[in-house]
């Protein structure tokens, strides 16, 4: 009796199993899924993941409502709506992974939005490829993606974090030639590490002679910072880099300050742009910050910008933080492939007055472009922004290029307030096509061709 | 080595696996893949469970394996996901027979808080190795098997069917071993070890021997996790990664190889179902799943097969 019961629940299983893995019927085209992955848990889903994750929200309802600023009125993707399934980031990039081809495979989503973390993108890309689906990687910030390998299916679009280190190099250097001594606290994981680096060579570069002192390393979220900042009282240097963010940034700003660090110190935060509004009268005066592009303060005033400003303040009642930026772009830029895909489809169907197959050509016309038709126009394509025009220029066009900006702040009746703001183009702060960014610094900041 | 049922029923389990791969939908390989990598570690762990000892390290065999595999990869570019398996198993044996010196003598909180001392260490290490990607880790890509070139779609199914076989074998030898005489001194070490000293087995040797087993089944988890996920970073050896196979081993029980392997896969699924609908809240999924599977199945998710035979041997 036991045996029939075990083979029947057996059978059972087997039989679910199989009707799950059932190809969901073909039907016609009603609504774009788009998978948006962003971090919903852990140290980075405060100050980064759930901004991103309202602005998207906020994105699709004002995109499918039709609300978008020219020229982004047509409803939704192409007229289409558009449909978010969230995911978390959290959990590594081998959950990562795991979870990239559930949305894939199981949910069917018709693309991925998505990544914050570096090595989650580094851990999809060559997945996405595999899977041969078109994913935009829209927060991340490590050249690698694009250096080490080149894909047909990703994409990213905003720059990558090399800028953040020329452009703060450069400012620096404008506003304080007489800097002579260098200190850095970055936190010992790889974006920290980067940052450090790619100052520290930019530096050599364009100044041979300053002194690099001391480069604090804190582990990730450590928290407490005595010693790091005993140290760099004692180094003595005019000028602090950090790349610090979230609550370590807040507590390092919060311990430093009683001790006058800043006193003699200048400090550069290269990606302070989203604390100024927490740490009033935290921030000392003269510090230089950045936002990772022209987002946040930094976006020049559009119609996109005051588009953002808007419905994200309306949804969640603060102004937009820099990843809230990135994710507009990452949607506009589908949004813009989309339809400059469906008028090119339009434009080079049968003419007026032809004899036959008018109806299927034209039907064909104007359905929603393929995968390939949407790759082929999101290529080197460029678009508008609300932190300005975005071009997919790097990365045999898959890698967005943007120029930069720094700023100096100011507490002023109780709220920090950034002035001396100085703009750089993207050419002066990107490594051209083919060279590795280090290379491109340690090179001397070679023109391309 | 005697074929018995549990034997026999490896056998057509792997089997099964082999004939259906080809029909499965790729997310089910996929979460059948993972499951599997998960369940190989999760048999090391039971292993060390039934000697009495919970590590709170694992992930440092787990990550040291994957890293065996991209490095044959990376530095010495053959990408052949065999060699990569030996690899980490070699790489595992040398560490544990080293680390096992000292760990086997301690018993407990002292030997899972110096498990875990030590798989923080090589995050510490891998952390500040610039070189190796840092936090970002890197790909992986195994391209032949066993000098077999593959690519495109017969190489998820390759290496699905190599997995699969790969854990077949493991838990075979395994299932051999634990019926051995050695094998049984686990349990009686567990029990009362100045018994099994009288008796005149060494606990040491005993202790020493269990850890490198387990210790390399991990390294194997984790080179074929680095082939099947294509990405390897430091967090492999973070302690929740640790706590997750512990977690995994109690879910299962330690009554019989089939449990880890089916823990893993209940585990795997649950988490992924958890993802996709409630991505606000699938850690609390989790740990509701683990709650409930504590307080009404305190001996795991296999003591469900057993309980039926307790009943039958009593009356």
């Amino acid at each position: 009796m036991k045996r029939i019961g075990g083979a029947l629940g057996a059978a059972v299983v087997a039989c679910s199993l199989l009707a799950m893995g059932m190809p969901a019927q073909a039907q016609q085209k009603t609504s774009v899924k788009v998978g948006f992955v962003t971090f919903l848990s852990g140290p980075a889903a405060g100050p980064f993941g759930v901004p991103a994750k309202m602005a998207a929200e906020a994105i699709v309802e004002s995109l499918n409502a039709g609300k978008g600023p020219a020229p982004y009125q047509i409803k939704g993707f192409g007229g289409l709506p558009i449909e978010l399934v969230v995911a978390d980031e959290a959990g590594g990039a081998t959950k990562q992974v795991a979870e990239f081809r559930t949305l894939v495979q199981r949910q069917e989503v018709d693309m991925v939005i998505g990544y914050i973390g570096s090595g989650d993108c580094l851990a999809i890309a060559p997945v996405a490829e595999e899977l041969k689906k078109l994913t935009v990687l829209f927060d991340c910030g490590t050249p690698r993606v694009f250096e080490e390998a080149s894909y047909k299916y990703v994409f990213r679009t905003r720059a990558h974090a090399t800028m953040d280190a020329v452009a703060a190099t450069m400012y620096l250097l404008d506003n304080r030639p007489a800097v002579k001594r260098i200190s850095g606290i970055n936190q010992n994981y790889a974006y920290g590490q980067d940052s450090w680096n790619d100052f520290e060579a930019s530096i050599k570069a364009m100044k041979p002679g300053v002194e690099i002192v001391t480069s604090q390393m804190p582990k990730f979220g450590a928290g407490q910072y005595g010693s790091e900042v005993s140290a760099l009282l004692a180094s003595n240097s005019d000028v602090i880099h950090s790349s610090l963010w979230g609550g370590d940034l807040e507590a390092f700003m919060l311990q430093a300050q009683p001790r006058d660090l800043f006193r003699k110190s200048v400090l550069v935060l290269v990606a302070g742009e989203p604390y100024l509004h927490r740490l009033p009268g935290k921030i000392p005066d003269g510090t230089i910050v950045g936002a990772r592009g022209t987002n946040g303060v930094f976006a020049p005033d559009s119609p996109h910008k005051r588009w953002l400003m808007e419905i994200y303040k309306a949804k969640a009642g603060v102004d937009p933080n820099y990843p809230a930026f990135s994710v507009a772009q990452a949607f506009l830029g589908v949004k813009a492939a989309w339809e400059k895909a469906t008028a090119k489809k339009i434009g080079s169907a049968i003419p007026m007055g032809a004899a036959k197959n008018v109806k299927e050509e034209m039907e064909k016309a104007y359905a929603p472009p393929t995968q390939d038709e949407l790759i082929a126009a999101f290529e080197n394509s460029t678009f508008d922004s609300p932190s300005g025009k975005v071009k997919m220029g790097l990365g045999k066009g898959h890698q967005a290029v943007m120029g930069t900006a720094y700023g100096t702040t100011r507490f002023e009746n109780g709220v920090v307030k950034v002035g001396n703001i100085k703009y750089y183009d993207a050419e002066r702060v990107t490594p051209p096509e083919g060279i590795s960014s280090l290379d491109w610094i340690k090179s001397g900041f070679r023109k391309s061709k | 080595m005697k074929l018995d049922r549990t034997g026999l029923s490896l056998i057509v389990v792997v089997v099964m696996l082999l004939v259906s791969g080809p029909f499965l939908p790729s997310w089910m390989v996929s979460l059948l893949n993972v499951s599997m990598c998960y369940g190989i570690v999760v048999l090391g762990m039971m292993l060390l469970m039934r000697t009495g000892l919970v590590s709170f390290g694992h992930g440092l065999y787990y990550c040291l394996g994957a890293y065996a595999a991209g490095l044959i990869d990376q530095v010495w570019k053959m990408p052949d996901m065999l060699l990569m398996v030996a690899g980490s198993i070699v790489a595992t044996a040398v560490v544990s027979a080293v680390l096992g010196l000292l760990l086997a003598k301690y018993r407990e909180i002292f030997f899972a808080m110096l498990s875990l001392a030590f798989s923080m260490i090589l995050y510490g290490l891998l952390v500040k190795s610039a070189s190796l990607g840092s936090t970002d880790g890197f790909n992986v890509a195994a391209k032949t098997v066993g000098g077999v070139a593959v690519e495109g779609d017969t190489l998820r199914v390759t290496v699905f069917s190599v997995t699969a076989v790969i854990l077949g074998i493991a838990a075979f030898l395994l299932h051999g071993y634990l019926a051995s005489h050695r094998g049984r001194l686990a349990g009686a070490i567990r029990d009362n070890e100045l018994r099994v000293e009288y008796m005149g087995a060494s606990v040491f040797a005993t202790v020493h021997f269990n850890y490198v087993v387990s210790a390399v089944l991990a390294g194997i988890g984790g080179a074929l996790m680095a082939v099947n996920i294509g990405h390897i970073d430091p967090e492999m050896t973070y302690w929740p990664q640790s706590g997750e196979f512990v977690f995994i081993a109690i879910l299962s029980g330690t009554g019989s190889v089939f449990a880890p392997l089916g823990g893993a896969l209940v585990f795997e699924s649950v988490r992924s179902f958890a993802y996709e609908y409630s991505p606000n809240t699938w850690q609390m999924v989790l740990g509701i799943t683990m709650l409930v599977v504590m307080i009404f199945l305190p001996g795991g998710l296999w003591s469900l097969f057993t309980r039926g035979k307790a009943k039958e041997a009593a009356t």
